[in-house]
């Protein structure tokens, strides 16, 4: 990337994709006057065989998706160092890759991802985001034709944290792509998970999860263009809010374009809205421009805690904030016993516990 | 020896047109031991009376007592009561979704014990009470209620109160969408904690079927909030003959 000649704007919280998000709180990282840290980020503690890890000039290694997002843009700008993760071809992992976020202040900072996934390749990668830290992050992410990826990023960040991020999937024909969002800690985060097909047989599967408490701004985007025929999509966000100036944003674009006959897509937000105050905007957003397609539907709800769950359980002794707890680790089990990971899976339960227990008491 | 003690309760639900009194003056004592038949038509106010008991948010207490064992069951709150010995099997169990059957005994269990059971003995005690009940212990591992037919939601109420071992039971509709040898089991179940326990019951039904098998000492025709005659067995059967007309009417 030569000079950087800046050639997109400042956002100013009212252009659609801006709207909802608190600007003022993003530490500049959307403002073209400040300039971001270059910095790799992620590490690792071991590689299993079949994996490599290496840091690539940016100038050798070209995005391979397009993008309008403006932070996304001044990643891409700043990055000189793009970490690249290699899945070898018919690679079969058992143990799941970790890479976890190595934080150094608030100063705001950039930070590249690739990861490529080989032909057949079958993996999990998990990224872990504890601590503090002002990030805007682009992770790209390439399936080759019938690899098979569980991409799980944990945004469990101490409270000042401002995260915000793209997760960009390309699927060649016949991969299947698995994505879990769990974002229980910052500020502010912004995640944008998004799909692009390239080939038939293909499938992704995007779940996520967000409990946001006090003082969090929690904001996922899915973005998934059918634009090939017979491929399928699923996704399934649920979230809980706590506390009066809890806010979270849950947007689901999913368009069906004329050449993707035989789609197969269906995406569900669920919110409790556990206290008074406490704001959840979630917008399903589902366009079609074929009638010739397996399936494809959306549901959004937005509600309270079902008292009649709580009295149920009441009722066989059980005290009304162990009940609560139970329901909403409950609400939460359909995604987070999907992780297939026992340690992380018991610290997310916890966690929910706690931010469930910052209003009760 | 326990004894649920019931004087002049009135309770309303609050309504889009305000406050409607459902029950108007309901006076009943239920001793350890005895079983106490509760027959009244539709809308008559039946599950109100047991889920005030239990103490559902819903409805509210104009006036009247609950007291089991001299202690004030309405100043409780819902757990406590569990605590304190009651049950309610309800008429319309309620789905929990993501929460474990075994999950859910376990804690209610240790809410009601005071302490956890021990890990060696649970398993092989919940395993034999959901043989007796001729439930697949596959059950242990589904969720709450979620997906059940209407019969295996019965079994499961009787199930939690076999290990939850109450002083005085409510058993409301218990039998409805029963099959015959669903109701055999159901009903051996209920007469075993009876037995064991020396369990006093409140039977709401609408069958004397069921008490073929579980035989009132006591029945008591509920109509428009309150009873309104009191007899022994052979009550239900004039009330199965003749139906409920002439307290309606009147
Ligand atoms: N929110 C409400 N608004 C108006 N009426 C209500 C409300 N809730 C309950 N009721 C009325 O209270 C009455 C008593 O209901 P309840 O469920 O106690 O009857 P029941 O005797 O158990 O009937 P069933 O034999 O059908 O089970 C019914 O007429 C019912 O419609
Ligand atoms: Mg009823």
């Amino acid at each position: 990337m030569a000079l950087a000649t800046t050639n997109y704007l400042t956002p100013t919280g009212r252009e659609e994709a801006w709207r909802f998000t608190p600007l003022n709180r993003l530490g500049g990282l959307h403002d073209s006057s400040v300039s971001l840290n270059d910095r790799i980020s992620l590490t690792y503690q071991s590689l299993p065989s079949g994996v490599e890890i290496s840091e690539v000039n940016a100038s050798d290694l070209p995005s391979i998706a397009t993008t309008d997002d403006q932070v996304n843009l001044r990643v891409r700008e700043t990055v000189t160092q793009v970490l690249r993760l290699k899945i070898a071809n018919n690679a079969e992992l058992t143990e799941p890759i970790f890479l976890n976020r190595k934080v150094v202040g608030m100063a705001p900072e950039a930070s590249r991802v690739l990861i490529h996934a080989g032909i057949n390749s079958h993996a999990t990668i998990v990224v872990e985001n504890t601590g503090d830290a002002i990030i805007a992050e682009e992770i790209e992410i390439k399936l080759e034709a019938g690899a098979n990826l569980r991409f799980i990023t944990l945004q469990e960040w101490d409270s000042k944290a401002v995260h915000v991020a793209r997760h960009h999937a390309i699927l060649e024909k016949d991969s299947t792509f698995t994505s879990y969002v769990v974002t229980v800690g910052g500020s502010v985060v912004r995640i944008l998970p998004t799909v692009e097909y390239r080939g038939p047989g293909t499938s992704a599967d995007l779940c996520g999860l967000y409990f946001a408490t006090d003082g969090q701004h929690l904001e996922h985007r899915v973005h998934v263009e059918h634009a090939v025929p017979n491929a399928k999509s699923r996704v399934n966000y649920k979230g809980a809010l706590n506390g009066i100036s809890a806010r979270s944003v849950w947007i689901g674009d999913v368009f069906i374009k004329a050449a993707a006959q035989g789609t197969d897509t269906y995406e569900l937000n669920r919110n409790l809205l556990l206290s008074d105050g406490a704001r959840a905007d979630s917008v399903p957003n589902l366009e079609i421009e074929t009638g010739d397609i397996v399936g494809a539907g959306h549901a959004s709800t937005t509600g309270r805690f079902d008292d009649e769950q709580l009295f149920y359980l009441s009722s066989r002794g059980i005290p009304a904030e162990e009940a609560r707890r139970l329901v909403i680790r409950g609400f939460f089990a359909e995604i987070v016993s999907k992780l297939h990971l026992a340690d992380v899976e018991e610290r997310i339960m916890n966690r929910i516990d706690l931010e469930l227990a910052t209003v009760n008491s | 020896m326990s004894t649920l003690e019931i004087k002049g309760l009135h309770v309303s639900v609050i309504t889009e047109e305000g406050a409607k009194e459902i029950l108007r003056g309901v006076d009943l004592t239920i001793k350890s031991g005895e079983t106490h038949a509760i027959m009244g038509p539709n809308g008559s106010g039946k599950s109100t009376l047991a889920y005030s008991i239990a103490g559902h948010p819903k409805y509210t207490i104009t006036s009247g007592t609950v007291t089991l064992d001299g202690a004030d069951v309405l100043a409780m709150t819902v757990d406590e009561r569990a605590k304190a010995g009651l049950f309610l099997a309800m008429q319309y169990p309620v789905e929990v979704p993501g929460v474990s059957v075994s999950n859910f005994l376990r804690t209610a269990v240790t809410a009601i014990r005071g302490e956890a059971p021990k890990v060696r003995t649970w398993v092989g005690e919940v395993k034999a009470a959901m043989t007796e009940l001729s439930m697949d212990p596959a059950f242990a591992e589904r969720n709450v209620n979620e997906g059940f037919s209407g019969g295996e939601k019965k079994r499961h109420e009787i199930l939690q109160m076999e290990l939850l071992k109450p002083k005085i039971a409510i058993l409301d509709e218990t039998d409805s969408g029963l099959d015959v040898d669903a109701l055999r089991i159901v009903s051996e179940g209920v007469n075993r904690v009876k037995s064991n326990q020396n369990l006093g019951i409140m039977l709401i039904t609408h069958y004397t079927r069921i008490l073929r098998y579980i035989q009132p000492d006591f029945v008591h025709v509920f109509a428009g909030g309150r009873i309104v005659e009191e007899g022994g067995p052979e009550l239900a059967a004039k009330l199965e003959e003749n139906g409920y007309a002439e307290y309606t009417t009147a």
